[in-house]
């Protein structure tokens, strides 16, 4: 249980996704100028990443990895599908994002009218396959992954949200005219992740 | 005055005055994990013209046949499977380098500004054109990455390229490593005064807001 705890905290706050590793910068910085749509798309973001994480994991386990299907066939044991992995990670994250989307629309109509134009957004987001690869690559069990999954997500929501906060009130401040908009919300982020290091080495 | 070149403007455009990175805001993510030394920023630049290039042609080559509404999915395809065949070749011939980017050569595959230029020129324009949009706007990403590695791996480790410029005060030199640049925020303050230069400089980009 501890090894869960550990693996959450250091997620959402030591390798945050957003300020620790730069995924998902494209929206991070396009969709931060309001509070309300910031947390909207950070709730999406948890939603699709907890998800599609187990997902990817299950069929990199049960089809890619070397040796995976043997389980088939005795004689596929030699395989190595690992070199498919992007385009069936992708895969799945697009079609796991329209069957959310489908699903909420059905059964969930105002969790979709909240979320809805922010879902298609999200497949092309890096965060979403940035964290299938990290998966990959520190070989997480299906149970750490989920627990990866979330715990990403939830990282990223707050910085995105903590980040909408700030610009809301930098509107009433008085930058260069070249400054303003993007080049400041660069130097801001940077001191984001400057004051998120502290969080470097924490343990539980 | 001369007619402009469309051809010319296609390419120079996005180097300075419709930057990919600095007036778009595209292709953040991937930026700036990989401008800690000279050499990564390279391979990744690289990588990134190649496949830009590439996948506006293939996506221009079958704007006619796609469908709209899967266009998404087409695009992403065609994307991933440039993105495989990049990174096989890199595990095959630059294993080091490789493994340093790690995830980052999979993440091309997400990088808003291929996404962008398919959805928002390939789908539009004839292969050729295509094919220089592709490369302006990889070589407007290129020379961001390349600047901003260049800063960073000067300042934070006194090197370029992997050779010693500045002698380090470690090793009986003069020049005490600034370790900041070699830390993940120094890449964000860079590319926002770099923004800021650039908006200076060309005052008509600078958001109203």
């Amino acid at each position: 249980m501890e090894h869960y705890v550990n693996l959450a905290v250091k997620a959402v706050f030591v390798e945050n996704m957003a300020l620790a590793f730069f995924l998902g910068m494209c929206s991070f910085l396009a969709v931060s100028r309001q509070v309300k749509t910031a947390f909207g798309l950070g709730v999406a973001v948890i939603f699709v990443l907890t998800i599609t994480v187990p997902m990817n994991n299950l069929i990199y386990t049960w089809l890619l990895r070397p040796g995976a299907m043997a389980w088939l066939h005795p004689a596929l044991v030699d395989q190595d599908l690992s070199f498919l992995g992007f385009l069936t990670y992708i895969g799945t994250i697009a079609a796991m994002v329209q069957i959310v989307e489908m699903t909420l629309d059905r059964f969930a109509p105002p969790l979709h009218a909240a979320l809805g134009i922010f879902l298609p957004l999200i497949a092309v987001n890096c965060a979403i396959l940035g964290a299938s690869l990290f998966m990959v690559e520190r070989s997480y069990t299906l149970a750490e992954s989920t627990v990866f999954g979330l715990g990403s997500g939830i990282g990223w929501a707050l910085a995105i949200v903590a980040l909408a906060g700030i610009r809301e009130r930098l509107r009433y401040s008085n930058p260069p005219p070249a400054l303003r908009g993007l080049g400041l919300t660069f130097i801001l982020v940077g001191l984001m992740a400057l004051g998120f290091m502290a969080f470097g080495g924490v343990q539980l | 005055m001369a007619r402009r070149n469309p051809a010319r403007d296609a390419l120079i455009d996005p180097l300075f005055n419709n930057n990919p990175i600095a007036l778009q805001v595209l292709g953040i993510c991937s930026a700036l994990a990989v401008t800690t030394r000279m050499d990564t920023a390279l391979v990744m630049s690289i990588a990134v013209v190649g496949v830009t290039m590439s996948s506006n042609f293939f996506v221009s080559v079958l704007r006619h046949h796609i469908p709209t509404n899967i266009r998404i999915i087409v695009q992403l395809t065609i994307i991933a499977s440039l993105v495989i065949v990049v990174d096989q070749v890199l595990k095959a011939y630059l294993f080091e380098i490789s493994q340093q980017l790690s995830v980052f050569v999979g993440l091309i595959i997400t990088n808003c500004i291929i996404m962008g230029r398919a959805e928002a020129y390939a789908m539009q324009n004839p292969p050729a054109m295509s094919l220089i949009d592709g490369l302006g706007n990889g070589l407007g990403y290129g020379a961001i990455l390349m600047g901003t590695a260049a800063l960073r791996e000067l300042f934070g480790f006194g090197s370029l390229f992997g050779t010693q410029v500045l002698p380090l005060a470690s090793d009986g030199g003069w020049y005490p490593p600034n370790g900041l640049m070699v830390l993940s925020p120094s890449a964000f303050f860079i590319i926002g005064f770099f923004i800021w230069a650039l908006r200076t400089w060309k005052p008509e980009q600078a958001e109203s807001d």
